[in-house]
């Protein structure tokens, strides 16, 4: 029962067809309170359209999607401001909703771009533009998140660092977090669920089940799935309430 | 006071510059200028609607406006026609039969040229009422949808995923754009109408460096032109619709003096 509550937004065998065909099919997840669900999959997958899909982007669909809130923050893969446009960053954060000072300055602390706020969105180079839109989609604390390539064209420690950030947003806001990503490494060591892709689902569950999935290794490559194997490997020890550091 | 035919039209153009602005910055942002345009010219259709059937000339201009927005709507969803191609098409056999029908209407002497145009000395007190009704409403139903039409300007699918409901904003938006169309044509004239909702608005653009601050420098911009317009067209005995539009040119070549410091354009 209580586990019901928990559910954001939930798809079930949902698929959506742009001229009679498939661009995804048979798909389905769902994302819980204070969970990260990550879709990962090559490109033409169907990871984009089954994030559009949970959005309610697209109306037209097959099968069903069940989406129980209207907080939502959504990172787009592609966004192009166009220059006949004048609009600036703080113009941006309060686009789809009249957020306060405060939370516009806290969101863009947190994601390293309070200087820009009064810059213009056109002027912005493509990683600060990146932070900037995850920033405008924490700002007003939704309960789904729904992140499609959040950090690409951010460099890389910066791309660690908003990882972690996003980790932390689910704990802070128990939302819940759809995540679109090619970034295999970084992603996995955040995730509750993945969900592979390739026009369907070809295989989902925990990082580690999907790491060590036959379907996995044929879409990625073995190496990809040692990149999994060989983070976990990191994880040889616990922090217990003490603070110590015990081996497992 | 509204005896003078003179305070008359700067009371009916001042009206139509405070919707023009901010309507005209949507008109600018989301490339509608040829949209405006067909509108405009099925407004002539309008028109001699209003002369056949005894309607007032704003509604009937609205209704027709509206209708072949409509038709555009539903042209573009069921061909595979570019969109500038529908727009020609629709524009021209609108004016088209507008034009046979002015003929067949050969008992009612037409001021075709007022029509075109505008005509100063036929705002009447009633004129001005529509538009200063109209405009409050329209203005009024601006703000309400701004928030959903300006979020998917910017992006479709964010305001979309995040509630905002951007079909309906924009459904209303056309319906707002037949409206600033039917109350203004009296004043600038049907072909002139983009002119007034596109170059106060391309003007602030060059001076703006928000959103707000557009729509405001837009407003500024078309009452400007109005009232420059409207002294100059007495002082130099010029027809009044072209001169507020000169005048609107006139403060653009102004603002492009003023484009390279700091409005985010790039050089």
């Amino acid at each position: 029962m209580s586990s019901n509550n928990n559910i954001l937004v939930k798809l079930k065998n949902a698929g959506y067809q742009l001229n009679n065909r498939f661009l995804v099919e048979g798909v389905s997840l769902e994302v819980q309170k204070g969970r990260i669900v990550t879709l990962i999959g090559p490109n033409g997958s169907g990871k984009s359209t089954t994030a559009k899909i949970a959005l309610g982007i697209y109306k037209k669909i097959d099968g069903e999607v069940e989406k129980y809130t209207d907080k939502v923050g959504y990172v787009p893969q592609k966004i192009s401001i166009d220059w006949t446009l004048p609009i600036r960053v703080n113009d941006f954060m309060l686009l789809t909703d009249d957020i306060s000072e405060d939370q516009i300055n806290e969101a863009l602390s947190l994601t390293g771009v309070i200087h820009l706020k009064n810059k213009s969105l056109g002027n912005l180079s493509g990683g600060e533009f990146q932070r900037v839109l995850l920033a405008r989609a924490i700002s007003k604390k939704p309960e789904l998140l729904v992140l499609d390539e959040p950090v690409q064209g951010v460099d890389f420690t910066g791309e660690i660092a908003l990882y972690q950030l996003i980790k932390k947003i689910a704990e802070e806001l128990n939302c819940g977090i759809l995540l679109i990503s090619h970034d295999l490494h970084t992603v996995m060591s955040a995730t509750d669920h993945v969900v592979c892709l390739n026009g369907h689902v070809c295989c989902s569950g925990s990082p580690s089940d999907v790491a060590h999935n036959h379907e996995y290794k044929a879409l990625f490559g073995e190496q990809a799935s040692k990149t999994l194997t060989i983070y976990e490997h990191k994880h040889d020890h616990v922090h217990t309430n003490e603070g110590d550091i015990k081996k497992n | 006071m509204f005896d003078d035919f003179f305070i008359r039209a700067l009371f009916a153009g001042i009206g139509v510059a405070f919707v023009t602005g901010p309507l005209g910055c949507f008109v600018v942002w989301r490339r509608l200028s040829y949209f405006g345009d067909t509108l405009a010219h099925s407004a002539l259709l309008g028109v001699t609607m209003a002369y056949s059937f005894e309607f007032n000339i704003a509604f009937s201009v609205f209704i027709i406006s509206a209708v072949i927005a409509l038709i555009l709507i539903q042209l573009q969803k069921k061909t595979n026609l570019p969109g500038d191609a529908l727009l020609g098409l629709l524009a021209h056999s609108s004016l088209a039969i507008g034009l046979v029908v002015i003929g067949f209407l050969s008992f009612i002497r037409f001021d075709i040229m007022g029509l075109l145009f505008g005509d100063i000395l036929a705002v009447t007190v009633d004129d001005i009422l529509i538009i200063w009704i109209g405009g409050a409403i329209i203005l009024v139903v601006l703000k309400l949808i701004w928030k959903s039409l300006f979020a998917s300007t910017v992006n479709y699918e964010l305001a979309e995923a995040e509630g905002l409901n951007p079909d309906r904003a924009k459904a209303i938006f056309t319906i707002l754009m037949a409206a600033v169309i039917a109350i203004s044509i009296k004043m600038v004239g049907l072909l002139l109408i983009t002119g007034m909702l596109i170059i106060p608005a391309a003007m602030a653009r060059n001076i703006s460096t928000s959103p707000q601050q557009m729509v405001f420098y837009s407003v500024i911009g078309g009452l400007l032109s109005v009232v420059l317009g409207l002294f100059a067209s007495l002082e130099f005995n010029s027809s009044s619709g072209p001169s507020i539009i000169a005048a609107a040119l006139f403060l653009f070549i102004l603002s492009l003096l003023k484009i390279k410091q700091s409005t985010g354009l790039k050089n």
